[in-house]
């Protein structure tokens, strides 16, 4: 198991009202993602807890991409892997801030 | 106990697949809309304590989501295992969730408990503790039966309904089945190891859906109602065996006895399911497997051996 954390600069607050969301699932090649409303508009932070060891680099990589692209201020992502591809992971990603978006 | 939203709406997605949902999908496709308040969420973080000795990844909820929702605007506690996490399979933590719900019912006495079952029996990396789960969970479905709690088990996730999960649905009040949701102790393979293949071929697909499948159980009667794969189907079932099922008493067992007691005499030289729908004198028993669901229906109003008093 390796435990990674990554912490960005936001310039902008992630929409929408919800303060939780969960999605995906632990399972070989997926992952599931807690998303928390928790941290400042101007703060983002990914904490992956991976089945897969030695692929910090591609996790920083596929991060990195995520925040550019959605700039998610205030939420906090805390994900358990079951060894995902970068593509699925991004793609539960997207998920949960789409999930943040909702109203209630 | 916060109260919960009495919105008596059933989801608009009803015709999705019960197979192929998640736990969390099924209760909210399940329940009233809006309704469900889950209890030790996701976001508590009330992990596995043995699976990162293992160097396994941890779920946030350890595969099973547990709260209070309403059912035709009656409360009811739902429990739901996600079959995809380590098989839905029970480990400490994911089965202290189930038995604190149960001790709820029995407390509170009439609120209905629905088990969501998707599993595979107890996680070997937790044995001990896994077992030791299965035991509690038994007793408290039996205390909350007793105390006038009914629990209800549905059956139709992808892990089946396996080992100490199987032990835990034969203690419930009823069970809801779909062809897909197969109910036994021993799974196919586990049976193919100990006893060979000449016993039981576990790649025998057809084989093994007819011996432990959603048909077979009904027929048979250890299943009470059969469901088309759909979430509306199940949602229907529930709010349907909740009205017949009966309460937990001595007379409930003895019943339960003299039944099982008749079904080996009558069937128990039979070697394959097939044998016993024809012994059951349904017609073209060979046929069975291949029956779309609401012929089935109707064959096993006729035939299934689900009126019995017991349970």
């Amino acid at each position: 198991m390796e435990k990674l954390t990554f912490h960005h600069k936001m310039l902008q607050r992630a929409p929408g009202a919800k303060s939780l969301a969960i999605n995906g699932v632990v399972a070989s090649g997926n992952l599931e993602v807690l998303t928390e409303r928790v941290l400042h508009e101007s703060e983002c932070t990914v904490e992956i807890n991976t089945a897969a060891d030695g692929f910090g680099e591609v996790w920083a990589a596929v991060v990195q991409d995520f925040v550019d692209r959605y700039n998610p201020g205030g939420l906090r992502f805390s994900i358990n892997d079951g060894g995902a591809r970068p593509d699925i992971v991004m793609l539960r990603l997207a998920q949960a801030v789409r999930l943040m978006e909702d109203t209630q | 106990m916060n109260a919960v939203s009495t919105k008596i709406e059933s989801h608009p997605e009803g015709s999705a697949s019960w197979y192929e949902a998640s736990a969390r999908d099924r209760i909210a496709l399940l329940l009233d809309v809006g309704s469900f308040k889950e209890f030790i969420g996701p976001e508590m973080r009330e992990v596995s304590p043995h699976l990162p000795i293992f160097n396994l990844p941890e779920a946030f909820d350890d595969g099973i989501v547990i709260g209070k929702g309403a059912l035709n605007g009656s409360p009811v506690f739902v429990a739901a295992q996600e079959g995809r996490f380590m098989g839905g399979a029970f480990g400490e933590v994911h089965g202290a969730k189930l038995t604190g719900l149960l001790r709820a019912a029995r407390d509170l006495k009439d609120t209905p408990v629905l088990i969501l079952f998707d599993t595979g029996g107890v996680r070997l990396q937790e044995a001990n503790a896994g077992e030791l789960a299965i035991a509690e969970i038994m007793r408290a479905v039996v205390e909350a039966r007793t105390s006038g709690a009914k629990v209800l088990g549905l059956i139709g996730g992808r892990a089946g309904c396996y080992g100490g999960g199987g032990l835990i649905a034969g203690c419930c009040s009823g069970l809801i089945v779909s062809e897909q949701g197969r109910i036994a102790v021993s799974g196919p393979e586990v049976i193919e190891t100990n006893r060979g293949v000449e016993e039981f071929d576990s790649r025998d697909r057809a084989l093994v859906w007819r011996t432990m499948g959603g048909k077979h159980r009904k027929l048979i009667g250890g299943a009470e109602i059969f469901v088309d794969d759909t979430a509306r189907g199940f949602r229907e079932a529930a709010t349907k065996l909740l009205e017949i099922a009966r309460p937990l008493g001595l007379e409930t067992l003895l019943a339960e006895q003299d039944r099982l007691e008749q079904r080996l005499r009558e069937f128990g030289d039979a070697s394959d399911a097939i044998d016993i729908w024809a012994a059951m004198k349904i017609p073209a028993a060979a046929s069975v497997p291949a029956m779309a669901a609401d012929e089935f229906v109707s064959l096993a109003d006729n035939f299934g051996r689900n009126f019995h008093d017991a349970r």
